[in-house]
């Protein structure tokens, strides 16, 4: 394994720490235990927005902490959820008085540790609302899973009830948008190659060279099936097929594209998956009213890429092009 | 042997060796259909539990004191879903340990409280390839063990025994579940990791009565 790190135990907390003196026009940076939150403190009159998970996912979520997205986001451990005592004081310092929106990605470790702090949280009087982001496709949403992971989508809920948030929406609005987002926004993403946890110092699973993984999550976690590897074209079919299917697209309706990076592939090979979906998207009618290209959601250095179609309403893509000013995003 | 502050202690202590003993073993099994974190967050979990009992001179005079500091900083320190799981578990396995000495019945109520703790928070049931797998059957063997008038080091080993069967058998199901769910049939073959640990714990609480593991 080689790495840009010192010792793995503090990669998180160093990483943090130097995101925090990058930024520091932007966020404050807490190291005990390790927030990131909003410079200048919970604004007076506006829902606060906390989101959290293992890190790894970079520049999520921390890189989303500013002006029109989130007010506080929480580093757990690499692909580890954040523990209660750390989101805890997460929910309290994005408290003005209006309440609070904790985007919490649908994986059983942050399900449990964000339940447990919401309770928390409430003991002390802050009234939190939870929106969990299940956006993949790959896994299906039924009794016998613990439903659908949060994936990329969760960059476009925490953008959109952001902008409502700043417009001045109160609580219930807030988590009604997010929700409304989350119900219109699908994933599937594909792995070239596995990623390697500090940590553990191994690849977290082992993939051969002319193979692919469709259906990845972020953890370095397998996914649905392997298949020999192919053109850009064909894998982007394969990703975007079940997406629209799933979200039911009719032509004619406005969509968002998103194609993320998981990490490891480059710039260059995002565009041209970028461009077979932008052009599968155009031959069905269906209209990509706005996009994303890049790194935003990753694994690591995994290689590989997915795929989010958000579809789009006046009032989503208004706050979608809404100002925002984060470390990774900002128009 | 009685089950004393004294052997709460032990147990804690025990588990922390024997989680780090198995901790590659956790890793390679989470590895294989989770996402290879579990030994790692629960061996960070124990061994600040250890930092935590050496802080506390005096013996606290209740089992349930012990079992608490545990569970509160398990909670605080593992991550991912074994931490609230396994805090909850010992959270509500301190709550009905309010005792100086537990007898067979005591030993019973401790192992269903942290079944409890664990289906509470994490709302799997038996058959799902998890910890449940592995506490389930523990609890149904205590309390045959106990109603049969065994002495309360008997009735751990009997719930022992039958969590390390509960938890070979969860290698032929599908997870329902956790992380593993996402494989679905995939996740056939393999043990789970939960469901292993939680076997390793036990072994603890038998090696912590000084009796043969």
């Amino acid at each position: 394994m080689k790495k840009l790190i010192n010792d793995p135990e503090h990669v998180v907390a160093e990483s943090v720490e130097g995101f925090g003196w990058a930024h520091s026009d932007i966020v404050e940076v807490r190291l005990d235990p390790l927030l990131v939150l909003r410079r200048g403190g919970a604004v007076a009159g506006k829902v606060g927005l906390v989101s959290g998970g293992g890190a790894g996912h970079e520049p999520l979520h921390a890189g989303f902490v500013g002006v029109g997205m989130l007010d506080a986001a929480v580093p757990g451990a690499v692909f580890t959820s954040p523990t209660p005592d750390q989101i805890l004081p997460g929910l309290t310092a994005a408290d003005s008085g209006s309440g609070v929106l904790a985007i919490v990605k649908n994986y059983t470790g942050d399900v449990l540790n964000f339940e447990t702090a919401v309770e928390l949280a409430e003991d002390e009087g802050v009234s939190v609302a939870v929106v969990v982001v299940d956006d993949d496709v790959a896994v299906k949403d039924s009794l016998y899973t613990a439903g659908r992971r949060g994936v990329a989508g969760t960059v476009a809920v925490e953008k959109i009830a952001g902008a409502a948030a700043e417009r001045g929406d109160d609580l219930a609005s807030v988590a009604a948008i997010a929700a409304r987002v989350n119900a219109n926004v699908r994933s599937m993403g594909v792995a070239l190659t596995a990623c390697t946890v500090p940590h553990v110092g191994r690849p977290s699973f082992d993939l051969p060279d002319d193979e692919v993984e469709i259906g990845i999550g972020i953890h370095g976690e397998p996914g649905r099936h392997r298949i020999p590897a192919a053109s850009a074209d064909v894998i982007t079919g394969m990703l975007l097929d079940p997406v629209l299917e799933d979200l039911e697209v009719a032509r004619g309706e406005n969509v968002l594209l998103f194609v993320n990076g998981m990490g490891g592939t480059p710039q260059s090979e995002l565009y041209v998956v970028y461009r077979q979906a932008h052009r599968l998207l155009e031959e069905r009618g269906i209209i990509v009213a706005r996009s994303l290209v890049g790194n935003y959601v990753t694994s690591l250095e995994m290689q590989g890429a997915s795929v989010t179609v958000l579809r789009l309403d006046d009032e989503l893509t208004e706050l979608w092009d809404a100002p925002v000013h984060t470390a990774a995003l900002r128009w | 042997m009685t089950l004393d502050v004294a052997w709460a202690q032990r147990w804690a202590r025990e588990s922390a060796a024997a989680i780090a003993a198995a901790k590659d073993e956790l890793v390679e099994l989470d590895r294989q259909i989770g996402d290879g974190d579990h030994g790692e967050n629960l061996n960070r979990g124990f061994q600040a539990v250890v930092l935590k009992l050496d802080l506390i001179p005096d013996a606290p005079p209740l089992i349930g004191d012990v079992l608490k500091t545990v569970a509160t900083t398990l909670m605080s320190s593992v991550g991912g879903a074994s931490g609230p799981l396994y805090g909850t578990a010992f959270l509500r396995a301190a709550k009905v340990s309010g005792l100086a000495e537990l007898d067979a019945h005591a030993v019973v109520a401790l192992l269903e409280g942290a079944l409890e703790g664990i289906t509470a928070r994490g709302k799997a049931q038996v058959g799902e390839k998890t910890m449940v797998d592995a506490w389930s059957p523990a609890v149904d063997a205590a309390v045959l063990a106990a109603d049969a008038g065994a002495s309360p080091e008997d009735v751990l080993v009997a719930a022992e025994s039958a969590a390390a069967a509960g938890a070979e058998a969860t290698i032929a199901l599908v997870a329902t579940k956790g992380r593993a769910s996402y494989l679905g049939e995939r996740s056939i073959g393999h043990k789970d990791p939960g469901a292993a640990s939680s076997v390793i714990l036990l072994q603890a609480a038998v090696r912590a009565c000084g009796a043969p593991a």
